[in-house]
């Protein structure tokens, strides 16, 4: 058990770092086509381990690839064609980010409603080493309170070690704990979920062919996520991990503490990205500064090869596969995932798609796109699967939050096409999430309970 | 049906689906203004006094109808201005959604949202062992129930439809009327049990106010002929 909740400790960490939208565009990066798609990748990695935010940079960036074209003037019309682009293609982007944070969404409050497993109370986080069973309202609260505070305070120590081993380049470090991280993600946490689901619904399986299908999952999702695959086999990969780990918060953390974790998450987020001294804004600053295309290759170096003999080689076959690959640049940025491992925050970020030095308008196909933070995914999913484990087993409020979670999302990216950079994404969505949980709960449902008792309808 | 209307007409338009879902959520925040008044009436009143509470689930009801409808009014001018901006934006100098389009995915955003609310929890206890009214309640109360929300959230769609009309062109006689008509159905479902006084009426004026959207929308019995029979 100890150690499990040490992983899942590692695992709050990691959710912590990262949920910010960024805008991937390296603003005053005047390189050429390859620098910038160096940096543009580069940027990509820093946010995907950061598990932060959207970038819009793909049209910046392709602004700034068409200004080295040499044309000024270009670039300047460029730029309102590109502001253009983006909002036109702004619904696009918040739908591709909607289905995947939907799916979570729906595997975790499926798995709640279902599983016995993950409502009860077996024990809870080493983290959150206060217990709530104790009798007054007030020494509740006093210890979720400590609960939070210890949790953040683990969060924000991890956060700068990050960002200091990033900055001193010790990339093998970084890279080794992303793999070990996700090595017992896929394969332990899998394992616990596989049986507790076979628990649930009575079904017998013997071990070597669930060692065989753990195996086989986890394998595939190491070469998956670490390598190259399949864009869709990838971010269904990702949001399995991050419907895992979110499962692992709502079991091991008491209830309130829940609350208030998440409340000071948002306020922490908020802080890490806007603050100039803030860890998140530092990382993707150096990041920025440095253009540099190595951090990626290093640290997800195989990933970058051969995303690189991914990307669609054909220039002819580029036209109708053109939206295709757009999405897919984009889904494969959206996953960033952190994950854990015990004692760090490894990341796992989805690889970076590079992009293939062809033409700018597959450039500017690949630049935009919205990557969002694996972390929110986790946090969202938190909020709505304890809505939906703890309000008084009642959907509406689950829908309610879940609603919620959605329109926070698209005001956050519509505030991340207005300013153009970093953005923090848990804020906005977590409070009107917890606003909407609480006020359901206690307020519409009472009220819609009385109007379904007496069938009447608003 | 709902769920068809939206698999066909809105999920293939991202734009559409995110008006949809704001739409929803306006609807929710009603919900939730309406809900909080009447959690404050009952809590200021005396719990026990039967015909008192009654009377404030209907103020309930009625108040809550009438803040959806005010939301409504909220959404549309929120809708006007995306419009606006939209259009700025976009390169051919014409917006790419229309705010006909706007109105009937509003409606039926609205729609969804309520009649979620409506039936979710029924569902999921429907799926559990049960009989359907044991204690002297109708037998019929799943049945009803699910026709009562199919037939609200299509009129949640016309009435977004014929709300946004009759802002657009300043008809306060449709506002008023899209108004009346919600009054009428909430009130028509105090009948119930006597399903006969609720669903009947509900659905005459769901007929209503589907021909009423339909000829506003610019169709005619002439178009509804030559769609029937399949010509071109």
């Amino acid at each position: 058990m100890i150690t499990f909740m040490n992983n899942s400790d590692s695992e709050e960490e990691t959710c912590n770092e990262r949920t910010s939208l960024m805008s991937a565009e390296s603003p005053p990066v005047p390189s050429y086509q390859d620098g910038l798609q160096a940096s543009e990748a580069g940027e990509v990695q820093v946010h995907r381990k950061r598990r932060t935010g959207s970038s819009r940079s793909p049209n910046d960036t392709a602004d700034g690839e068409m200004s080295d074209s040499g044309v000024p003037v270009r670039e300047s019309t460029l730029e309102n064609e590109e502001e253009e682009l983006t909002l036109k293609y702004g619904a696009k982007h918040v739908i591709m980010l909607f289905v995947p944070v939907t799916l979570c969404m729906i595997v975790v409050v499926a798995t709640i409603k279902s599983v016995r497993f993950y409502t009860e109370k077996n024990g809870q986080l080493i983290y959150t080493p206060f217990s709530e069973d104790t009798p007054s309202v007030g020494q509740r609260l006093l210890n979720s309170v400590l609960n939070t505070i210890i949790m953040i305070s683990v969060i924000v120590v991890m956060t700068v070690f990050l960002v200091l081993l990033y900055k001193y380049r010790c990339y093998k470090f970084i890279h080794g704990w992303l793999i070990l991280s996700s090595l017992m993600l896929l394969f332990l946490f899998t394992y616990i979920y596989l049986g507790e689901v076979l628990k649930t619904y009575n079904v017998a399986m013997d071990y070597p062919t669930l060692f065989l299908v753990i195996w086989n999952f986890g394998a595939v999702g190491m070469i998956c996520i670490h390598w190259k695959g399949p864009l869709q086999l990838q971010q269904a990969y990702l949001i399995m991990i991050s419907a895992l780990m979110a499962l692992v918060f709502i079991k091991y953390l008491p209830e309130w503490s829940a609350w208030v974790i998440l409340g000071a998450i948002s306020i922490y987020d908020l802080m890490a990205v806007l603050c100039p001294k803030g860890p998140l804004r530092m990382l993707v600053e150096t990041a920025q500064e440095r253009n540099e295309p190595i951090f990626p290759a290093l640290i997800y170096s195989s990933a970058m090869m051969w995303t690189v003999g991914m990307a669609k080689p054909d220039t002819a076959a580029r036209g109708p596969s053109q939206q295709t690959w757009d999405a897919a640049e984009d889904g494969r940025e959206n996953h960033r995932s952190p994950s854990h491992t015990d004692s760090q925050m490894p990341e796992m970020r989805s690889p970076v798609p590079t992009r293939p030095t062809t033409s700018l308008e597959e450039l500017e196909e690949e630049e935009r796109g919205v990557k969002l933070g694996l972390g929110d995914f986790i946090f969202y999913s938190v909020l709505v699967g304890k809505a939906a484990a703890t309000a008084s087993g009642d959907w509406n409020t689950t829908l309610a939050c879940f609603v919620a979670i959605l329109i926070g999302l698209c005001l956050t990216l519509l505030l991340l096409a207005v300013f153009k950079k970093a953005l923090p994404a848990l804020p906005i969505s977590i409070t009107f999430g917890l606003v909407f949980y609480f006020s359901t709960d206690n307020l519409v449902r009472p009220f819609m309970d009385t109007l379904a008792s007496h069938q009447l309808y608003i | 049906p709902a769920l068809g209307l939206f698999l066909f007409t809105i999920a293939r338009d991202p734009l559409r689906i995110i008006i949809l879902i704001a739409g929803a959520f306006f609807w929710l925040v009603s919900l939730l203004l309406s809900s909080l008044v009447w959690f404050i009436a009952v809590k200021a009143s005396d719990p026990r006094d039967e015909p008192l509470q009654k009377g404030l689930l209907i103020f309930g009801v009625m108040f809550s109808v009438l803040l959806q409808e005010a939301f409504r009014f909220l959404y549309y001018k929120l809708l006007r201005k995306a419009i606006e901006g939209l259009v700025a934006l976009s390169e051919d100098g014409c917006s790419p959604i229309s705010i006909q389009q706007m109105a009937y995915v509003a409606g039926v955003g609205f729609g969804l949202m309520s009649g979620a609310f409506s039936m979710i929890n029924l569902l999921a206890d429907a799926l559990g062992p049960g009989t359907v009214g044991i204690h002297g309640d109708s037998q019929l109360y799943f049945l009803t129930s699910a026709f009562m929300t199919m037939v609200l959230i299509f009129l949640h769609t016309f009435w977004g439809i014929l709300f946004f009309h009759g802002c657009e062109h300043q008809c306060w006689w449709e506002i008023m009327a899209v108004i009346v008509m919600h009054l009428a159905v909430s009130g028509s479902t105090f009948c119930n049990p006597l399903y006969v006084g609720s669903l009947v009426p509900s659905y005459l004026l769901m007929a209503a106010a589907a021909a009423w959207a339909y000829l506003l929308s610019g169709g005619s019995a002439q178009n509804l002929q030559r769609f029937l029979l399949c010509k071109s």
